[in-house]
This record gives C-alpha cells, sequence and structure tokens, in this order.
C-alpha cells in the first residue's frame, strides 16, 4: 500500500529545507502546522500569500513554507509586510514573529500596525524569551522568572499582548496556546479572513531555554502547563474572580469591523484625484 | 500632468527630486518627515494619490527603509527621502537590501552633524556614511547632485541605476542643494530613458532569485508573480535560501562587489574643467562645484589657471580618472563642507608628490568662491 503523504506537504519546502533549526519540544512548528491547515482551509493559494518575519527562532518559519517568504531584519517583519501589503493588496500577507521580535525591538512597528489597521495577519509566538540566543528574558517573561539574563529573578511586569493590540486598534485579536490546536486553527482561520489589522498570540513552550531555567520540566510537562493554566472564555464566565486569578485566558478578545487602511487608502486616492481635477 | 515636460520652472531642489522620482516611475514612497528633506515626502504625498500611487508616514525611518523593500519585493519601485539622522537608523535597512539586492532610491539631504547637529544647515558629513554606514562588506552607489536640474536628472539615474544593478542607490544633494531654486528646463517626456521594472524571463520551475548571469545582476521576479522564492539577510545560495557552505558564502560576496566593479564604466560620471592644461585643481562636488565654477572664473581674471575635477557618482569612486587625471599635477585642493572626507580618497589615488591641500568648512555654510579663491592664491 502506497503510503499517503499528509496534505500540509504541498504547503512546504519538505525536500529542500528540512530538518527544521527548532529543539525537540518547541511549539513552533505546531504554529507552523496550524498555519497550514488554516490556509488550506479558507483556499488561499500559495502565490499570493507572502509570509514575513523578523529575526529568532519563530522567524524561521519561512524557509519551510512554500509561499512568497521575506526573512527580514530583527523586530522589522511588519515593516516590511506593511511595503508588500501597500504595493500589491492582492497580497495576503501574514507576519510570524516571537515575542522579543514583535513587542522589543519590534514594538514600535507593531502598534503602528495595529493603530493604521494594515490589512496583515500577526501571529506571535510567546514562549516568554529570547530562545535563539539562549533564553534572554523578553517583554513577556513573567515577574520573578529566571532567564540567562535575570539570574535573581525578572524584576520587570511583563506585558499583556492582547490587552496592548486591543488598546492600539487592531481589529482582530485572539490567544491560543499549542496544546489548544483545533482552538488555535479557527483563530487563524478567523484572522487570516478578518480585514484589517489581526493577531493571534501563542503560547509555546521553550523547553532548552526558558522551562530549563525555571524548572518547568521537559516538553510533556510544559505542553500540561499550557492544559492546567489556561482557560477559555466561557471557563473565565463561570468561575469566581479569585479562581480564575492565575489563569492565562484564552480565546477571541476582540472582533470588530473597522476599515482598513487599504479601503483608507483607496478612497484618499479618489479624494486625491476629484481635488487635482477640481484644481484645473 | 504633474511633471511639466517641456516647460520651463522656477523649481527648487527638493521638489525637483519629487518630480524626478516621479517621471521614473516611483510606485511607492515610505518616509519619516525630517529636515531638510521635508519637501520631498510632502510633494509626493500631494502627486502620489492622484496617480493611484501608495505613499505612507511610517513610525520611524527604519520602519521607512523597511518598507521600501517590502514594498519593491511586491513590485513598485520604491523611494524614501531622510537626513543624517534618519540616514543613520536607515543603515540596517540598506545593509538589508544590498545584501537581499533590492532596488531603491535613499535621498540623503545632508545637513550638519554629527548627531542632531545643524538641522537647516548644510553640510557634506555623510559622504562616508553613505560608503561604509551599514555593517559588512557590501556594494555602494552614491550620487551627488550640484543644481536643480541634476536633482531631476539624477533622481531618474538612481531609479535607473538601482533596477539595472540590483542594489540601492544614495542620491546625497547637501541643504543647499535641497533648498535652492533655479530656473530649470524639463526635458521632453520622450528625450527621458526609464529602465522598466525587471521581468524573469525563464520559467517558474528554473528561476533563481540570484541568477549567477554574465552581468552578475539577473531579473528579479516580485510576490504574486507566480514566483515563489524566499528572501533572507542571512547569507544565501542562488536560490535565496540561507547557506555557510564555502563555496556559496563566497560566491554570493564576490558576486556582490564584482557587479559594481566589473561595471565601473556604467556608473562613472565625472565633469573635468581645464584638468589637462592646469597643474592646480579643485577636487569639488555637490554645492562645493558650483563655488568652484565661480572661484575659477574669478582666478581667470587674475590670469591664474586652475582645473575642476567634479565626480558626480561619488560611489564607486572614480579610482582610475584620477589616477590618469590628477596624478600629475602639482596641487589638488578639496574644499568639503566637513573636516576632510572625501580627500582620503583622492590622497589614496595620487602620489606623495602630489601636495593634496583641504579647505574645511563646518559651521553649516557654504564654502564661497572666494575661499577658494584664497586658498588656490596661498598655493599658487
Amino acid at each position: 500500500m502506497a503510503a499517503t503523504i499528509p496534505y500540509e506537504y504541498k504547503y512546504l519546502r519538505a525536500k529542500k529545507r528540512f530538518p527544521h533549526v527548532w529543539c525537540p519540544g518547541c511549539g513552533i512548528g505546531i504554529v507552523m502546522g496550524s498555519i497550514i491547515r488554516a490556509v488550506d482551509s479558507i483556499g488561499w493559494q500559495k502565490d499570493d500569500i507572502v509570509m514575513v518575519s523578523g529575526i529568532g527562532c519563530t522567524s524561521r518559519m519561512p524557509v519551510y513554507v512554500d509561499f512568497n517568504t521575506l526573512h527580514t531584519t530583527h523586530g522589522r517583519g511588519l515593516a516590511f509586510g506593511t511595503g508588500v501589503k501597500m504595493a500589491n493588496p492582492e497580497l495576503n500577507v501574514m507576519a510570524v514573529m516571537g515575542d522579543g521580535d514583535s513587542l522589543a525591538i519590534g514594538g514600535n512597528h507593531i502598534i503602528h500596525a495595529a493603530r493604521r489597521n494594515i490589512d496583515i495577519t500577526a501571529i506571535i509566538v510567546n514562549n516568554n524569551n529570547y530562545g535563539m540566543t539562549g533564553g534572554q528574558f523578553s517583554p513577556t517573561t513573567p515577574a520573578g522568572a529566571r532567564t540567562s539574563t535575570t539570574p535573581y529573578g525578572m524584576i520587570e511586569p511583563c506585558f499583556d499582548v492582547c490587552k496592548l493590540m486591543d488598546g492600539a486598534g487592531a481589529s482582530f485579536v485572539a490567544r491560543g496556546t499549542v496544546y489548544h490546536v483545533t482552538e488555535l486553527d479557527n483563530m487563524l482561520q478567523k484572522a487570516f479572513r478578518k480585514r484589517g489589522f489581526s493577531v493571534v498570540e501563542v503560547l509555546a513552550p521553550c523547553p532548552t531555554n526558558f522551562g530549563r531555567a525555571n524548572r518547568q520540566g521537559g516538553p510533556v510537562e510544559m505542553m500540561k502547563l499550557l492544559k492546567e493554566n489556561t482557560i477559555n472564555l466561557s471557563q473565565l464566565k463561570s468561575m469566581k474572580p479569585d479562581q480564575a486569578e492565575d489563569k492565562v485566558v484564552r480565546g477571541i478578545f476582540v472582533d470588530r469591523d473597522s476599515i482598513s487602511y487599504g479601503e483608507r487608502y483607496e478612497a484618499l486616492c479618489e479624494k486625491a484625484k476629484r481635488a487635482a481635477e477640481a484644481g484645473k | 500632468m504633474i511633471v511639466p515636460w517641456g516647460e520651463t520652472r522656477l523649481v527648487q531642489g527638493n521638489e525637483a527630486v519629487a518630480l524626478g522620482a516621479i517621471a521614473a516611475g516611483i510606485g511607492f514612497f515610505a518616509g519619516y518627515p525630517i529636515t531638510p528633506s521635508t519637501e520631498i515626502a510632502e510633494l509626493l504625498a500631494r502627486y502620489m494619490p492622484q496617480l493611484d500611487k501608495k505613499w505612507v508616514q511610517m513610525e520611524d525611518e527604519i520602519a521607512s527603509i523597511s518598507a521600501l523593500i517590502g514594498g519593491r519585493l511586491a513590485g513598485c519601485k520604491s523611494m524614501t527621502a531622510t537626513s543624517g539622522p534618519g540616514f543613520s537608523l536607515m543603515q540596517e535597512g540598506l545593509g538589508y537590501a544590498c545584501m537581499t539586492e533590492v532596488p531603491l532610491v535613499l535621498v540623503n539631504v545632508m545637513r550638519g552633524g554629527p548627531s542632531t547637529g545643524l538641522p537647516t544647515q548644510a553640510a557634506q558629513g555623510d559622504v562616508m556614511q553613505a560608503r561604509w554606514g551599514t555593517h559588512g562588506d557590501h556594494p555602494v552607489i552614491a550620487l551627488a547632485p550640484s543644481n536643480v536640474r541634476e536633482c531631476f536628472e539624477l533622481t531618474i539615474r538612481a531609479f535607473n541605476l538601482s533596477e539595472t544593478f540590483r542594489t540601492p542607490v544614495i542620491l546625497l544633494p547637501d541643504e543647499v542643494i535641497g533648498h535652492m531654486r533655479e530656473k530649470m528646463e524639463f526635458p521632453l517626456e520622450e528625450d527621458v530613458h526609464i529602465v522598466p521594472l525587471s521581468v524573469p524571463d525563464v520559467p517558474v520551475e528554473w528561476y533563481e532569485h540570484y541568477h549567477e548571469s554574465a552581468s552578475n545582476v539577473s531579473p528579479m521576479a516580485s510576490f504574486g508573480t507566480g514566483y515563489r522564492f524566499h528572501v533572507t539577510g542571512l547569507t544565501h545560495d542562488k536560490h535565496g535560501f540561507p547557506t555557510r557552505k564555502e563555496n556559496e558564502v563566497i560566491a554570493k560576496m564576490e558576486r556582490l562587489k564584482h557587479k559594481i566593479t566589473r561595471r565601473l564604466d556604467e556608473l562613472e560620471d565625472v565633469q573635468m574643467h581645464d584638468v589637462a592644461e592646469s597643474s592646480v585643481v579643485i577636487f569639488a562636488y555637490g554645492s562645493v562645484y558650483r563655488s568652484a565654477l565661480a572661484a575659477q572664473a574669478i582666478l581667470k581674471k587674475k590670469r591664474k589657471k586652475v582645473g575642476i575635477f567634479r565626480p558626480v557618482t561619488l560611489w564607486p569612486f572614480p579610482d582610475k580618472t584620477v589616477k590618469e587625471n590628477l596624478d600629475s599635477k602639482n596641487v589638488i585642493i578639496v574644499p568639503e563642507l566637513n573636516q576632510g572626507q572625501m580627500i582620503h580618497e583622492v590622497e589614496r589615488m595620487t602620489m606623495d608628490s602630489v601636495r593634496v591641500v583641504p579647505l574645511h568648512r563646518i559651521d553649516g555654510y557654504e564654502i564661497t568662491p572666494e575661499e577658494i579663491v584664497d586658498s588656490v592664491m596661498e598655493v599658487i
């Protein structure tokens, strides 16, 4: 019997680029699988997709997928993506970034991409530290956590990515994990379909660095933590406030219809043409 | 019609840059406000939406140049305009564009530095930053206009060269040139040569994003045209995928260098006045070239003969032409609006027996013809 090749393979540069760089137990591969399933289910063509990224473990993803792929400089994925989307609005642009990439060095770009409401989907794989450079603290490292640059514990408060993106004006904001994969597939589908700036934060384990530094165990134990330490929005509703205190909430927090930057720019062009006509 | 083809107008330098960009077929502008370059962004903000072209003000200069590279990869000719402090921020993206061989035009209207320096006054302090500002060995093309008409023409040339060589091109007007107004006769549209966006001529499955062609430059596909390729700032093979194999790394780096050094004839642009018959030559570029011309006229009345050597293309430096024409001179005077930058290149290409004399002005004002005349009279 001939072995059946999973359909995901047609979206991968499977023969040429593998094995990948990610450590055993890393969550990024699961996110990549989820992206591919979401793309397949909404029927986007490979030629019309641009995946941009910055620098870091997550940002290595574009090399493995058979889209138009753009691996840029640290933190700038969304800035490059803004140029791509403006130059050719027909393209479906997604940006895959880590927490350090998108929120520290790229913090300025992500808030302005959200404010502009440019039609890009940002996927932030949050593993609470800089994995590629050896586990330094990031803007999402929880207070008290150990990393290679917080040997006595993290003293800075961390960002709540979803609240930040809500405040900055994103059209769609959701949080999932690599344990709750079906939920993540659905979130990504909705994010891809959303007009305007959409953000999906994905909690993922980094057993090599963050897990080891904080004695969270191996990949399996870290997956269990994602299962046990997170609740969805309906669970949140049925819990008393003190019960939910130490839980991280998953779900779609923002889903609003607002005019995207591209649509506003088109209207601007019409206005400019009318003004030029009137000025003649 | 935005570009007044064939007409004669009073035009500002920065305005001529903006009109040159429109003439060259700019499709995307991304920038961040900075004096003394703002007129370029302001005028394009007015013109480009009328033509359905894309214009955006980004959150900073790093974002601006990043967006430009994305824009060009998606099929639009791209340009930004900035000045010293913004130019420093753009070095990251400039290096990325060199490495990934993405064409773009970067206009740096030079002001006094370092740091915030003299925001509204002229300098030529960024010529070395233009050459070596971004990290690593990299190719550079930089052009320095000296009048308003050249602002228009060299902007078009910058777009053409960036497409021809698949590399960023830097236009370096100084503040005097950017803000001066002159009478300008616009050419006829049919007389202007525009290099179109490149389109690969091979089937999708044969496409190599960095094909090793005879000219070291191959046509670049755009995103969304069916040629799915990978772009990375990591050192890459001819398909664009990261590599650390010695032979592939060396091939990439050599090709980056050779695509410029083996086609110097197409890049060199030098103007010489009375150089052959003079033993004293003024080496000047940008706004200082104007003062050099005026100084030459004053000296002529005093029956003193001096030559002028003016590079229009600053980078690559016209090594051979400088050697051939200046190495036999007694004195070369190098007036610059800095503490001495291009003078090192002149010294590098001339023998010790040639006296190379600097003339600096660093207070934000232009070097006057009289200052050059005085300098010549001292050595003659």
